[in-house]
Order: structure tokens, then C-alpha cells, then sequence
């Protein structure tokens, strides 16, 4: 292969333009530096790629994943314990990576949750409330080095950037009635209010008020109003089309980098986006102590060098542990010894709840939004005592009107019901109107022998070595799962279902084609000890200080959330320390 | 319709030439019109032979019989469906990883064959006839309903081996597809499947509907088609 050809030097290379790459490119360009941002998927907008004349199709974005990277360019290779051998992931499965300028911020949902104070200091809270009590051997349990009050002004911009709809249950210390009263603090409400309620939300809602419970709209990035954004973006309201998740959306009703930031960030002189140009590795200087910049490969082969003082890595989540991996960007994880940081801390979401059927309802399922939904955190984080539980951490419950799409549907009938034939048929019909889900999103927690590293065997198309993932859920979160379980069944118990289906994704061994939750964490994470994080507060390597990570790669711990917002106030922090700091000092944020 | 001028990745200082890759600044004209590749490929068909087709429509119609409920996934266009999937990209599984070494793994791990649904149907169907010569002397299509139901919850079950388990389980999902997909994809006859369960379709507004809660909305279903 030819050499590769060197480009201009910049002040920045974002790798992979998804939320991340874009607000980080947002706050760099506007501050004056020279941006370039590579991405390996095509440039795709909203209103022209995903208009509402194509967009209402299951066929091609949901059951075909039209939006979504193939595993032909890169998947990763699973196994559940270190002593199996890993094996390619080679179908549609729980990593969706983004595809498209954008990246996943273009297909997902829109829960736009913060989360709770607590899991920001696990290690710290676990320890003061309940010693070594409640814990399962083998958990990694340890701070961010940022509590939520630091990031609180992150996740409040990110919210004005992206419209979100919600209400607020406690601003400026004072509670807010309908909102979530276990949040941490706000300054400031929701940019724009809380969606309506379906006629299944409006069950869940007053059903769990009456047990005593604390239920309050999902906060969303489907927008309930017009809105103009503080970089001058309009979006529209959204329509309750029920084509979110896996879905564009056309009608700028959506928060995503397209209908958020790149219409003022793509007029700025300073900045330029080469898509469908893969970065091979970050380059290192000779002493390994900084980055040169990258090297990246374009659609027709060629090898391009982007020279850069600063290289940003924003791919997706495992992505990102791997791209360090094959840099050479730190230590490798060693789950023996428990040495080494690039890879440790993997996380995934644990999930259990129930499916509900009812007779003679009308849910008109159809109405829906990605993050349309209620929920109640009584049992999330640690807003309830954990003393004899023998697990910490807990779930979002929440009741959701995500869409009725009938191909995805259509296994939604009561447990021996035939899957085919006369039978099935009626009682398709007979259910579509009558099912409901009580979904618990959990918590996720590291363990020593649940890691990230390089694939000794299969490689990507281009020949570099696939991340091996090994995963299985922990004793914590197993125990975790059955609880809130039996919390949902209880509320579907009340709620008047009357046929109630159980289900816990934690109970046996877990699969990556098991897609209840698409959120997996971890593997480059932040933290106070650089013996035990790949990055500091600032998402800033420890080991090679021009070079900064975002993502969800930099969750210690995965909360009862989507992941989304945190992922943005990361990227925001960051960024505001890149800007006022790092560009004068050169060096490490955080002394190790 | 006019596409968005893009530019080939330049050289420090060299001057960029026309290309299909891939630089966007602030200088590069923005399109305002829907994207060429962002219409549905409705497929062409053309892999499925007369006596593959007849076979799997058979099957297709004990999964999803005609009844007094609807029309069956025959005349709904559920082969039509599936020939066009098998000949497009979907039949090619080109966005599947399929670099070797292919070894049997873990239920956890999944499907590690190096088949694509091309050879899934080929393959499957080759058995399925074989087997019905066998044991009944017939084609499948020609026996009778109940024993065609008895060998395909048979396959089910797993009982006629992992091969013939998971190609019962792609032609339940292929069948489902057809029913219930957009019309423009070929099954959905007259949207038979939608009017089945209540489902409206393609529509993209419901702000008025959700104030209505829990009544009958007697909405009529719209395709894609009949948007284009």
C-alpha cells in the first residue's frame, strides 16, 4: 500500500462525529481552534435522507437496521467468561454503532436522562451507608473524580442545546411537584415542557401515585414544542409518529447532532468534515508521551495522515477502547493481576420487567416516541435502603409508549399462544390493542472478570485485530434484576393486567443478541487514581495527555439511564477544559 | 435532482478534485432535496425457482392461513416478498461479518455458519422436500394441511435437527415481514396485514390522536405507496 499523504496540520482531529465529536467540535471551533472531524459513515442529514415519506418504514430502518453500521465493517467477538473463546458477533445485535455523520445520536431513542448523584460515587457511598455489607466480591466499585453538582451546568447545556421536554422535580434546591423527586439538583427547569401522556402512561402513572410511588415523565429529545436552540438551531414539535429508536427523524423534532448542532457548526470557516474515512490508529510521538495526529483510510483505500495537537476520540463506546488498544495508548486491562486500565470497567444495563395483557383496552400503541414514557426512580440508584438486600443499586421502572410497529409486535402474545397459523393470528389481533410493558432499566456494575481487549483472532476488513468482549452479568446485578422484577410485576398486579409475564435479560447467561438495552459502558473509564481509570476528570488520557476520550467508554458505572446526556455533559466538561486550560498548559489536568 | 458537491480529500496545499469522497466545509452547497439513496430499494426477485416458490408459499400459508380473520400470506405477497429479499441485499447477508474461522460456538455466541439466506433457503428447502419424498412421497406443497402443519412444528421443536430449527424461524420471521411490512416491498396486500391487528400504517402525525385516550380511532391505513 502506498504511503500515506499528509494533510494539513490542525488544532484538532475528532474522531467520529456523533454527539460527542460534535459538541466537543461545537465548543473548539467557537473558541477558535482548527477543527477537522473524520467520520466513517456517509454525511447524512434529517429532512433530505429520513424525510417523513420514507422514514415510516420498519422493514428497512428497524427489522433491516438501514441506519446502522454492518457488522461486515467491524463488530467485536463475544464470549461470557475469560476461559472461553470468544467468537465474532456476526449478525444485528445489542452494539449499534452509528453509520452516518451523526452517529448513533441520529438513531436512537431520545431519553435524555441525567443520572442520579449517587452513581457518580458509588465507591464512596457504597462504603459510608453500608460497608462491605451489601456487596458481591469481585465489584469494581470506585468515584468518577466528578460528583454531579460539578457536572450539573453540563448537563443543563446539553439540555438547551438539545430542546429537551420534561418536568423538573427539583431546581435551585427547592422540590417541583410532577417531577422526579430523587434528581440532583437543577438550575434551571426543561427547556421545553414534558410530553403528553398515552392512555397506557396515564394508567402507570396514576396506578404507581396510588402505591405510594413518585411517577413523572421521561425526560425527551422528542420535543414537545417549537423550540430554537442557544446556537440559533430550530426544531419542530414532535408528532408521536412512534419511528424513534433505530429511526431518523425528518421533522427536526428529535434532538441529534443534525437537528442540534451541525447547521451552525458546518457554516464556521473552521471547521471541515471528511466523511467515509476510517481512523486507522492515533499516531504517538517518539517518547509515546503525546499524539501526532491520526491515520485514517478512505473509501478507495488510500491512507491519509491528519497531523493534529490534539486528537479527540468520540467513536462509539467500545470503539473508542479499542482505537486506544491499537494505538498503543496506555495498559492494557489484566484481569489476573489487575493491572492496566485500557479495557477495565466494562458495564452493560440490566434489565427485568413485565409484559401485561390486558382485556378490552385501547392502548392505540401506534401513538408513541422513543422517550414517551413514565417512570418512578423509588427503586433506582440508592433511593431506598439497600440493608439485607445483598446488592446495591436498583432500576428506572417505567411504563413506555415507544410504538406499536406490528412486525416487532407480533410475538407480543400471552406465553403458550401458537407463533403461527389460525391461532396465533386471533390472538395477535386480539393482544395488539392489550399489551403493555412495565420495563425496568438497571444498573450495571464492574467486575474484575468482565473486560475489554484485542481479538487474538478475527480481524476488520481492513486487517486490524476486532475488540473481544467478555461479559457476563455479576451476582449484584442478577440479584438486582429479580427485585425490581418483582417490583414491576407488583405494579402490573395493581395497574389491572390481566395476565402478567415476567422477564429478567440478568437470569441466565447473558447474549449480545438479547437487544432489551442497547447500552453498554466502559472499557476507557474516568477516575481519580490512574491506577484504576484510563482517563482523568477531564476525560483526558492519563498516559498520553493530548489526547481526550468521550463517551459512554468513560462510565465507571452504568446508571439506571440511558446513557445519552451524561455522555454530552462529559463531552462539555471536557471541552471547557480543553478551552481554558489545556491549550495554554500542554500537559496533564490532574497530576498523577 | 441535484447532489450535494462534494470534495476529494486534498493534500496540504493541493487543490482538491472532483470526486464522490468526501470533505464538507463551509464553503460546500448544502442540498435542500430529498437524497437519491435515501428512496426504499423495492427489489426485482428472481432467486426462487417455480418449484421453491410453490413450496415455500405452502408453507407460508399454514403459518399465515387465509381465515375468516384475512386473507393468507400467499395472496398477501408474502413469496413475492421474500424472492425480492432473497435477491437483494438482505439474500446476500452483505452486511453480515463473514470472515472466518466459522466455528461452532455457544448458544450465546450465535449463528457462527458462513451461510447466507440465499443458502439458508436453498438448503432448507432441498431438506424440507427431501424429507416429505421420504417420509410421505409427495411434494410438501401436496400433502395435506395437518401433516404440512406436523413437519413444520416438527421443525420447530428441533426435531428434525439445528439446521431445519433455524429455518423455521427465518421463514416465520420472513413470512411476518412480508404480512406486515410496507406494501412497496411486495407482501401487505392491500394492507391486509394491518387492517388484521388495527395498525394505521405509514402516517407520521398523531398530535390530535393523543388527546384522544383509549378510543377506537377508525383510522385507515396509508402505505409509502401511496405517498410516492
Amino acid at each position: 500500500m502506498a504511503a500515506p499523504k499528509t494533510r494539513a496540520k490542525v488544532d484538532a482531529v475528532i474522531v467520529g462525529l456523533g454527539w460527542s465529536g460534535s459538541l466537543m467540535a461545537e465548543e473548539l471551533t467557537r473558541a477558535g481552534l482548527r477543527v477537522v472531524a473524520v467520520e466513517r459513515g456517509k454525511w447524512r442529514d434529517t429532512a433530505t435522507d429520513v424525510p417523513p415519506s420514507v422514514d415510516m418504514d420498519e422493514l428497512r430502518w428497524d427489522r433491516r437496521r438501514g441506519m446502522m453500521q454492518p457488522q461486515a465493517v467491524e463488530t467485536v467477538t463475544f464470549r461470557n467468561t475469560p476461559t472461553q473463546k470468544a467468537l465474532p458477533v456476526r449478525e444485528w445485535n445489542c452494539f449499534q454503532f452509528g453509520w452516518n455523520v451523526g452517529g448513533a445520536g441520529t438513531h436512537w431513542a431520545g431519553m435524555t436522562w441525567r443520572f442520579n448523584p449517587w452513581d457518580f460515587e458509588v465507591g464512596t457511598r457504597v462504603r459510608q451507608r453500608y460497608g462491605t455489607r451489601e456487596t458481591t466480591p469481585g465489584l469494581q466499585l470506585q468515584d468518577w473524580g466528578i460528583t454531579y453538582d460539578e457536572i450539573e451546568p453540563f448537563y443543563d447545556r446539553f439540555e438547551k442545546i438539545a430542546g429537551t421536554s420534561g418536568t423538573a422535580g427539583m431546581v435551585g434546591g427547592q422540590k417541583r411537584p410532577g417531577g422526579n423527586p430523587f434528581e440532583g439538583n437543577r438550575t434551571a427547569e426543561f427547556p421545553t415542557p414534558a410530553l403528553k401522556d398515552s392512555r397506557w402512561m396515564s394508567m402507570f402513572r396514576k396506578t404507581t401515585a396510588e402505591m405510594g410511588y413518585s411517577p413523572f415523565t421521561i425526560p425527551a429529545g422528542n420535543i414537545s414544542t417549537a423550540y430554537t436552540n442557544p446556537l440559533g438551531v430550530r426544531m419542530g414539535p414532535c408528532t408521536y409518529c412512534g419511528y424513534c429508536e433505530m429511526f431518523g427523524c425528518g421533522n427536526w423534532s428529535k434532538s441529534s447532532p443534525q437537528a442540534c448542532i451541525l447547521p451552525a457548526l458546518t457554516r464556521r470557516d473552521n471547521f471541515e468534515v471528511i466523511s467515509e474515512t476510517e481512523v486507522l490508529r492515533v499516531n504517538l510521538a517518539a517518547d509515546g508521551k503525546t499524539a501526532t495526529g491520526v491515520t485514517m483510510i478512505d473509501a478507495k483505500g488510500n491512507l491519509w495522515e491528519q497531523p493534529a495537537d490534539i486528537v479527540v476520540i468520540s467513536a462509539y463506546q467500545i470503539d473508542n477502547v479499542r482505537l486506544m488498544l491499537l494505538s498503543g495508548i496506555g495498559t492494557p486491562y489484566d484481569y489476573k493481576s489487575g493491572m492496566g486500565t485500557i479495557g477495565r470497567g466494562y458495564a452493560y444495563q440490566t434489565i427485568s420487567g413485565a409484559s401485561l395483557f390486558f382485556e378490552n383496552e385501547r392502548f392505540n400503541p401506534f401513538i408513541g416516541g422513543g422517550a414517551l414514557g413514565v417512570q418512578i426512580d423509588d427503586w433506582n440508584a440508592d433511593n431506598f435502603d439497600h440493608s439485607g438486600l445483598g446488592f446495591i443499586g436498583g432500576a428506572g421502572i417505567m411504563g413506555f409508549s415507544t410504538g406499536g410497529r406490528p412486525i416487532g409486535m407480533a410475538d407480543a402474545v400471552p406465553q403458550g399462544t401458537p407463533r403461527w397459523g389460525s391461532a396465533w393470528k386471533r390472538a395477535y389481533r386480539d393482544n395488539y390493542q392489550n399489551a403493555a410493558t412495565i420495563f425496568n432499566q438497571g444498573t450495571s456494575f464492574a467486575h474484575r472478570d468482565v473486560f475489554v481487549d484485542l481479538d487474538p483472532a478475527y480481524k476488520d476488513r481492513h486487517g486490524q485485530a476486532l475488540l473481544r468482549v467478555t461479559f457476563d452479568y455479576n451476582e449484584n446485578d442478577r440479584r438486582m434484576a429479580k427485585f425490581t422484577m418483582d417490583k414491576a410485576a407488583e405494579i402490573g398486579r395493581k395497574v389491572g393486567a390481566k395476565h402478567i409475564e415476567t422477564f429478567n435479560s440478568a437470569a441466565g447467561a447473558n447474549t449480545p443478541y438479547d437487544q432489551r438495552s442497547t447500552h453498554t459502558t466502559g472499557g476507557a473509564i474516568i477516575g481519580a487514581d490512574p491506577a484504576t481509570s484510563a482517563l482523568n476528570r477531564f476525560n483526558q488520557s492519563w498516559d498520553v495527555h493530548n489526547v481526550f476520550v468521550m463517551g459512554a467508554s468513560s462510565f465507571p458505572n452504568n446508571g439506571g439511564y440511558n446513557p445519552t446526556a451524561t455522555v454530552g455533559a462529559l463531552a462539555l466538561h471536557s471541552a471547557k477544559a480543553i478551552i481554558e486550560r489545556y491549550v495554554d498548559e500542554r500537559k496533564p489536568l490532574v497530576a498523577a | 435532482m441535484k447532489r450535494r458537491t462534494f470534495l476529494a480529500i486534498a493534500p496540504a496545499g493541493a487543490i482538491a478534485a472532483a470526486s464522490t469522497a468526501a470533505i464538507l466545509t463551509s464553503e460546500t452547497p448544502r442540498a435542500t432535496d430529498v437524497a437519491f439513496d435515501a428512496l426504499p430499494d423495492a427489489g426485482t426477485g428472481g432467486f426462487l425457482n417455480s418449484a421453491e416458490a410453490r413450496m415455500v408459499g405452502a408453507a407460508f400459508d399454514r403459518l399465515i392461513p387465509a381465515d375468516d380473520l384475512s386473507i393468507g400470506a400467499v395472496e398477501a405477497g408474502c413469496v413475492t416478498f421474500l424472492d425480492r429479499q432473497l435477491a437483494g441485499n438482505w439474500g446476500h447477508a452483505t452486511t453480515r461479518y463473514r470472515l472466518g474461522p466459522n466455528e461452532p460456538g455457544t448458544p450465546e455466541q450465535g449463528d457462527q455458519s458462513p451461510f447466507t439466506p440465499r443458502d439458508r433457503y436453498r438448503l432448507g428447502l432441498a431438506a424440507m422436500a427431501s424429507r416429505a419424498h421420504t417420509d410421505h412421497g409427495k411434494d410438501f406443497a401436496d400433502l395435506p394441511p395437518q401433516t404440512q402443519d406436523r413437519i413444520l412444528a416438527a421443525m420447530e421443536r428441533g426435531e428434525h435437527g439445528a439446521d431445519a430449527k433455524f429455518f423455521f424461524a427465518m421463514l416465520l420471521q420472513n413470512v411476518r415481514e412480508g404480512y406486515f411490512a410496507d406494501p412497496l416491498y411486495g407482501g401487505n396486500k392491500d394492507m391486509a396485514g394491518w387492517k388484521l391487528v388495527g395498525f394505521p400504517g405509514a402516517r407520521y402525525d398523531y398530535r390530535l390522536e393523543i388527546d384522544r385516550p383509549g378510543e377506537d380511532l377508525k383510522l385507515a391505513p396509508i402505505s409509502l405507496m401511496d405517498r410516492a
